[in-house]
């Protein structure tokens, strides 16, 4: 790692006036760079990727919201596992709590936060590896094109073709999450508005936030009939192929409504409306109903050479994903 | 700036007072920490002791490197192998994944830390009586986390076992041994070994 300083930020308020300098468009290069959790960070400053200077300490801020898991809102630095065991998220909006119950590992899930979730840097091994100097890094070339593209977007794709590698945020897109910010003129913005495909905005970045901009609180909609699934090639520290994220609002057995999100198949996460749309007035007891609705899932797909794969896991996730909706006596299943 | 419009113009005062918050925030002003080496504190198994380090110093470099306690290991680096678990106010940690600033003051506890003396805790005991390592490097990291996993579950089923030790890679693939190292450690029957698939005379 890099030589640096750390500030012990004691308030919100302290790490947004050391931020500031961000925000009054300091050079990019000697920008300092927040801090929560670190298990992404310090993964990026030992690979050589990141090299910041000065680092704000958020564990060292001491206001209790951001530790707290409320009715419809938890604070940023929450933990993976206090999320995944809280037994009122498990009730609410079981999707949150099961899509990052099984991320990483255990010793992880002990210190990565639901901010550092959302903003960590994409997993692409080509953007990983500081020997490849790609897209993303100021290169010109995204060598997952020509290169090894298993793990890459088979929607949304292009100049670059990273998925995005939060767990968290397609659960909180099919809650109509939100996240609250200060140390800019926002306070609030939708969960769905926070990422941007490499098409969109700087292909240097995944997120939205303004220079200055700290997350300290996510906000979503209770979704009691909500599920998770991730096809995995390894069930411990991996990173799903695919995964898919479901709420669904029910009349009896028939699906009123839903909504669906995908993982690991784009540079955002991705909705899947046309699978909402397809699910509408499906009966649960209607297999092979249930069976189209989510093959619709695969529609639009534009696969690289190594990942079409993705595109027949993807319809099996979302269909997993609503019998995990659905599964009953669910709320008492805390993981360990 | 933008001025235009009443909203625009709240929003300027908006800034304007989280700026003056943010510079009387400023004129307490935080501790900066480094890049220089800078005292921290660290309290290992009970024992608190200060040593000088750069902020970019891991958990694991100081317990390893400073403190001498070369029971957690350096494998991966990158938290993918568990190899250097410890518990850091009784949670499982990959502590090459932590900064040793962000443990300052906090309770550590690693493998050396577990036995009393010469007196081994049931569950190392178990490990031994189970032959539940091979070339051993793992071990210290594998037992931190099944200490961690009875703390949490005294009686943890064979799921929650495997769930507690994701996070700990064995290359030798003493799995199921600890599996019967833990189910044993904490009272419960061991399963016996299964047949084999073979003859039980060889065959011969």
């Amino acid at each position: 790692m890099n030589r640096f300083s750390v500030i012990q930020a004691r308030s919100i308020d302290e790490a947004a006036a050391a931020l500031a300098p961000a925000r009054q468009g300091a050079r990019r290069v000697a920008l300092p760079q927040l801090k929560a959790g670190g298990m992404d960070l310090i993964d990026l400053m030992k690979e050589g990727i990141a090299e910041p200077p000065t680092l704000i300490n958020l564990l060292t801020v001491e206001e209790a919201a951001l530790r707290r898991i409320d009715e419809g809102r938890f604070g940023a630095l929450v933990t993976l596992a206090e999320l995944a065991a809280d037994a009122a998220l498990l009730r609410t909006a079981p999707v949150i709590a099961r899509s990052v119950a099984l991320a990483a590992t255990p010793q992880v899930r002990n210190v990565a936060t639901a901010a550092g979730s959302l903003l960590q840097r994409p997993r692409c091994w080509y953007y990983r590896n500081h020997q490849f100097d790609c897209l993303k890094k100021g290169g010109s070339t995204c060598f997952a094109v020509e290169g090894e593209n298993r793990h890459h977007a088979i929607f949304g794709g292009g100049p670059c073709h990273i998925v995005h590698p939060s767990n968290l945020a397609p659960a909180l897109v099919v809650c109509d999450g939100s996240v609250d910010l200060v140390g800019g003129d926002r306070t609030t913005l939708p969960i769905a508005r926070l990422f941007h495909g490499p098409d969109r905005g700087s292909v240097l970045g995944e997120h939205t936030l303004e220079p200055g901009e700290i997350i300290v609180g996510i906000r979503y909609r209770p979704a009691p009939t909500s599920g998770f699934c991730a096809i995995k090639e390894k069930q411990s520290f991996d990173w799903p192929l695919v995964f898919a994220c479901v709420a669904l609002a029910l009349e009896g057995t028939t699906i009123a409504g839903a909504r669906v999100c995908a993982g690991a198949v784009a540079p955002t996460p991705w909705p899947l409306p046309a699978v909402e749309e397809a699910l509408r007035g499906v009966d649960l007891g209607d297999g092979a109903a249930l069976s189209r609705a989510c093959a619709v899932a695969a529609e639009g797909a534009t696969p690289m050479r190594d990942n079409a794969f993705k595109v027949r896991l993807l319809p099996v996730a979302v269909r997993r994903a609503i019998e995990d909706a659905v599964r009953p006596a669910r709320a008492e299943e805390a993981t360990p | 700036m933008q001025t235009l419009g009443l909203s625009s113009a709240a929003a300027a005062v908006g800034g304007a007072a989280q700026e003056a918050r943010a510079a009387i925030a400023e004129a307490a002003g935080p501790t900066t920490l480094g890049p220089d080496p800078v005292a921290v504190r660290l309290t290992v198994n009970g024992l608190r002791q200060e040593i000088t380090i750069d902020p970019a110093t891991t958990l694991l470099e100081a317990i390893r490197g400073e403190l001498g306690l070369t029971g957690c290991k350096e494998i991966c680096d990158r938290g993918a192998c568990g190899g250097c678990s410890v518990l850091v106010d009784g949670k499982l940690v990959v502590s090459c994944m932590m900064l040793a600033i962000d443990a300052e003051d906090r309770r550590i506890e690693t493998v050396e830390g577990l036995a009393t003396g010469d007196q081994l805790t049931a569950l190392q005991e178990a490990f031994i009586r189970h032959d539940a390592l091979q070339c051993g490097f793992c071990t210290p990291g594998l037992v931190v986390a099944c200490t961690a996993l009875l703390r949490e579950h005294p009686k943890p089923t064979l799921e929650q076992i495997k769930r507690g030790i994701s996070g700990n890679l064995c290359r030798c693939g003493t799995y199921t041994n600890i599996f019967n190292a833990v189910l044993d450690a904490s009272g419960q029957p061991v399963p016996a070994d299964p047949a084999p698939p073979w003859p039980a005379n060889g065959g011969a």
